[in-house]
């Protein structure tokens, strides 16, 4: 499979004093076509950022600062602003954690479809509305040509969502970056839109980038994972690989703290502490001062990624020493 | 809706009752029928003259219902004004009604193009500072909005008097002209003084406005589905900024009818917000009343107004 998205050394740094602090930090991935991949970890480590990042829609007076993030042979830091938009909801499309608030509430739900439809294909609006009911269709909205004149107050969580997924697609684009795609919704509706995501990705074979904290999310849709914790991926594997054997303390920790995956009757274990804010993250890696493996060299350095397989990496100083001491 | 627009009005209905009274209060606290008979009659006008001109107009009666039930001057003030018989002025005895005939013009001349040019140009001037937010841009406009809002409207009256008027001689100091010709002569400088003693207060207002809808997530998608930033303020950004924008300025649409009292009475044009000033030094009760009860129904009017063009802009306001 072709790579469709490389991400490589991206920073992207908010203004601070004395110096811009960073929220995402030397961060790399690539997405193949056709794949999907999830990145994880806790709220404020950045997972939203790397997002807003590629679509280059950082918001002011945040910043990329280094690194480089090419979308299909294009560099995409490079694009000019009607270049930039072209590839916004062309080529790579976005769906938010929050349907209430993503949609505009005084235009209706077709009306905002067609304006994605329109702003990048030149067809009329009565071509663009047919295509829009059929979008409705697929996406699973009951009663979709009625429902292309309502508007989102109207409109149930789950159907909001459904919207923004249409709109995502109306384009047929090549990557769809899902933001906490199900966090604000019902369990069950959850299912439902993960099962629809699921399907549509099959059917049109596009990569998704699928951003979440929710690790029963990962294991529904993704084919490799990345965990972040505090702007930088401390592991990445496959997703049955991460799943069966973590390895970085923090996937660890992650994994048997997540409720779904817990011994019924145990109580469930914790990572002790919390995510530290960017301005005060640590010297070194960035993970010490809550891994039960610290040594002396975890606060001086940051450790670098040890290759376990073709497509698993790990940064973590005791691991590291673990494979030089076999 | 039509029940919700008939609700409205009656509410508004006390509303004009109360300020009837309050009007009726706050005046005869100030002055006495024999102040207003002296004011139409000049000062030195003999006793005997007073009482006939009080008799003449009805302001020899008592004032409160207390006094006499059946013929006071309360009752009728308001059986008066709520028979919408305004009668003549106190002060010349013109028919008031003549006298709102004429000042109309003038006033809408000065205040319609005030109002036309003023709102798109705050609108478009907040929008643009909006778009360069937190930028230099953005500081200078605010700076320059709070300096210009700070500044009192007589010194810009004086100011544009002198330095345009006086030294640079583009437009008369004062006056007016009702001929088609060359009545923009005599609008022209109060309109700019008008448009530019507001534009600061407006300019931020609408900023706030533009600011906090800017941040939504909405807009976000919008960028996100590839909108450029002039399509996601016309349409996305103000759209939603409308209701705080109609609130301003559909309640300001009636009141164009009524003047501008500094305006008028600072550049000479003979209005109704002039007419108005003159009523109230000139002790003329029966002008002032007629216009404080026209300010009072264009309010409530104007308010009705407001909550129907909200259910227009925004598809969750209902009405009921």
């Amino acid at each position: 499979m072709s790579e469709l998205l490389k991400v490589e050394g991206l920073s992207t740094v908010f203004p601070g004093t004395p110096r811009d602090v960073p929220v995402v930090d030397d961060l790399s991935f690539t997405i193949d076509e056709g794949e999907v991949l999830a990145l994880v970890g806790e709220s404020g480590c950045g997972k939203s950022m790397t997002a807003l990042s590629v679509m280059r829609l950082v918001p002011k007076p945040g910043r990329i600062d280094r690194g480089t993030i090419v979308m299909n042979g294009r560099d995409v830091r490079g694009l000019s602003i009607p270049e930039i938009r072209k590839l916004r909801g062309h080529e790579i499309s976005m769906i938010f954690q929050e349907p209430m608030t993503s949609l505009n509430p005084v235009v209706t739900v077709g009306k905002q479809v067609v304006e994605a439809i329109q702003l990048h294909e030149a067809v009329d609006f009565g071509a663009a509305r047919k295509r829009t009911i059929e979008l409705f269709e697929r996406v699973g909205i009951p009663d979709a040509a009625p429902r292309f004149d309502v508007y989102p107050h109207q409109l149930s969580g789950g159907l909001k969502q459904r919207v923004m997924i249409a709109m995502a697609l109306s384009t047929r684009p090549k990557l769809l970056i899902a933001d906490e795609p199900t966090t604000a919704l019902d369990v069950t509706i959850q299912a439902q839109i993960l099962e629809l995501l699921r399907d549509l990705q099959r059917d049109t074979g596009m990569s998704i980038l699928l951003i979440t904290h929710d690790l029963g999310v990962v294991n529904e849709l993704s084919d490799r994972v990345s965990v972040m914790y505090a702007g930088r991926v401390v592991e990445h594997a496959e997703r049955e690989e991460l799943f069966g054997r973590p390895v970085h303390p923090y996937s660890i920790g992650l994994l048997r703290s997540n409720p779904a995956l817990s011994r019924p009757g145990e109580p469930l274990p914790e990572i002790p502490g919390v995510v530290p804010p960017p301005d005060e993250w640590p010297e070194g890696c960035r993970f010490a001062n809550r891994c039960d493996r610290v040594l002396e060299v975890c606060g001086d350095e940051i450790p670098g990624a040890t290759v376990q397989g073709p497509h698993k990496f790990v940064c973590c100083h005791a691991i590291a020493r673990e494979g030089a001491d076999d | 809706m039509l029940a919700y627009v008939i609700r409205r009005l009656s509410y508004g209905g006390v509303v004009v009752l109360g300020v009837l009274f309050f009007l009726f209060v706050v005046f005869f606290w100030v002055a006495t029928p024999d102040d207003i008979a002296r004011r139409a009659l000049g000062e030195k006008a003999p006793p005997e003259a007073i009482e006939q001109w009080k008799i003449n107009h009805g302001y020899d009666r008592p004032l409160w219902p207390w006094q006499s039930l059946e013929d006071n001057m309360l009752f009728s003030h308001y059986e008066s004004m709520l028979t919408f018989d305004f009668g003549r002025s106190d002060a010349d005895d013109v028919p008031i009604l003549e006298k709102i005939r004429t000042g109309a013009g003038p006033s809408l001349a000065l205040t319609v193009p005030m109002f036309l040019l003023g709102l798109p140009l705050s609108v478009m001037l907040s929008l643009v500072v909006a778009v360069f937010r937190e930028t230099y841009v953005d500081r200078m406009g605010v700076v320059l909005c709070v300096l210009g809002m700070s500044v009192s409207i007589l010194l810009y009256i004086i100011g544009a008097q002198f330095l345009i008027a006086k030294l640079l001689r583009w437009f008369p100091i004062s006056g007016f002209d009702p001929s088609p010709q060359v009545v923009m002569r005599f609008l022209s400088l109060p309109i700019l003084v008008g448009i530019v003693s507001s534009i600061g207060s407006n300019v931020r207002f609408y900023r706030t406005v533009f600011l906090e809808e800017v941040h939504r997530d909405f807009v976000r998608t919008a960028r996100a589905k590839g909108c450029g930033e002039a399509r996601i303020m016309a349409r996305h950004v103000l759209r939603n900024a409308m209701i705080p924008i109609l609130t301003q300025v559909v309640i300001a649409i009636p009141f164009l009818f009524t003047g501008s009292l500094v305006l008028e009475s600072f550049f000479g044009i003979p209005g109704l917000g002039a007419l108005t000033v003159e009523a109230i030094q000139g002790n003329d009760f029966a002008t002032l009343r007629t216009m404080v009860f026209v300010g009072a129904l264009l309010f409530v009017v104007a308010q009705v107004l407001t909550d129907v063009s909200y259910s227009l802009a925004d598809p969750r306001v209902r009405l009921e």
